[in-house]
């Protein structure tokens, strides 16, 4: 699997990588949630992801289980929207069940990503981050060569799938039809993450 | 024992505090109350960290029925109860309920030193379902 090896200089390029893009996406992800929810969306993501910047040397100190987790305190304690408590469900999950290699990566993020189904009350489908976190758990259950070369592309397309979905789950669902013909904010967040995080570990 | 405490959150801090003055003027000090409205950044939003201070606040060993506007209120205040101490987190509730309504039944039971349950279910009747 993955992480054989998840030395702290490469946990802390890739911490820097994910919180880096997001930041740089903020404007994008905003206008993404005006079209269909609070518009607040790239705000909220940025300032969760700054407290997560400024922390990134100690945190890629940690093992790798203490490190996801002590992310996912800070996405909660910072994100503020709804965001906030899923992407900070994801990683506290994550942080429980991964062991300190890495190894069992597809069972602790089978279950992380049922974390914030159940969180949420949602499931793939609903026009939210989980149509990006669950093809995405998918690819990696399923395994094979290059897998953090592939993935970017798997969530970038699983993305782009929500434009024609309408919104069952979040603020969008407010506006039924018309949340048609948009992407999703939550998705095209994570499929940043996704991306930016798999580079920048590859790199 | 302690009548059930209420916890108001919303995204606006002045729903909030506008909620709250309405519970007060209904059941005066007799029930413990906090609330709580806005992120970390002062804007529209709602703060997990913020939710947990204002359930401390409204400590009562009788437990504390939450009250919440909208989605991300709802899913930041059961990471509050989470986040509590394990002894607590039994006693709070996250009601499915209108907030202001909400707030004013479920703290209008309280006062008469009703259960956490009797609590939530009054206002939780406010519910379609």
């Amino acid at each position: 699997m993955i992480p054989a090896g998840a030395s702290s200089e490469r946990l802390h390029r890739v911490i820097l990588a994910v919180a880096d893009a997001v930041i740089a996406h903020e404007a994008e992800l905003s206008a993404l949630d005006r079209a269909i929810g609070d518009g607040d969306h790239g705000l909220n993501m940025r300032r969760g992801f700054e407290a997560v910047r400024a922390g990134a040397g100690e945190i890629a100190a940690l093992p790798l289980p203490e490190a996801l987790q002590a992310i996912g305190t800070r996405l909660v304690l910072q994100v503020g929207g709804a965001s906030g408590p899923l992407y900070g469900t994801l990683l506290l999950t994550l942080g429980r069940e991964i062991a300190t290699d890495g190894a069992n990566l597809a069972p602790a993020l089978t279950a992380a990503v049922a974390a914030v189904m159940a969180r949420g009350r949602s499931e793939p489908g609903q026009k939210t981050m989980l149509d990006v976190l669950a093809p995405v758990r998918a690819a990696v259950s399923a395994g094979g060569t290059a897998l953090p070369c592939r993935l970017p592309g798997i969530a970038a397309a699983a993305a782009a799938a929500t434009v024609p979905l309408r919104a069952a789950r979040g603020r969008a669902a407010f506006l039924g039809e018309r949340s048609v013909g948009h992407m999703d904010p939550g998705a095209c967040s994570a499929a940043l993450i996704v991306a930016a995080g798999c580079r920048a570990w590859e790199a | 024992m302690a009548n059930v405490g209420i916890v108001i959150v919303s995204h606006s801090s002045k729903i909030a505090e506008g909620t709250g003055d309405m519970v007060r003027q209904m059941v005066g000090d007799t029930v413990p109350l906090a609330c709580t409205g806005g992120n970390e950044g002062g804007g529209l939003g709602t703060s997990a960290a913020a939710i947990l201070r204002a359930i401390e606040a409204a400590w009562s060993e009788a437990g504390v029925a939450v009250l919440v506007d909208l989605g991300g209120a709802e899913t930041n205040s059961e990471m509050a109860v989470e986040m509590l101490a394990p002894e607590r987190r039994g006693r709070v509730v996250v009601c499915n309920a209108p907030i202001v309504e909400g707030a004013v039944v479920a703290a209008a039971e309280a006062s008469g030193g009703s259960t956490l349950d009797a609590v939530r279910q009054v206002a939780e009747e406010l519910s379609p379902r």
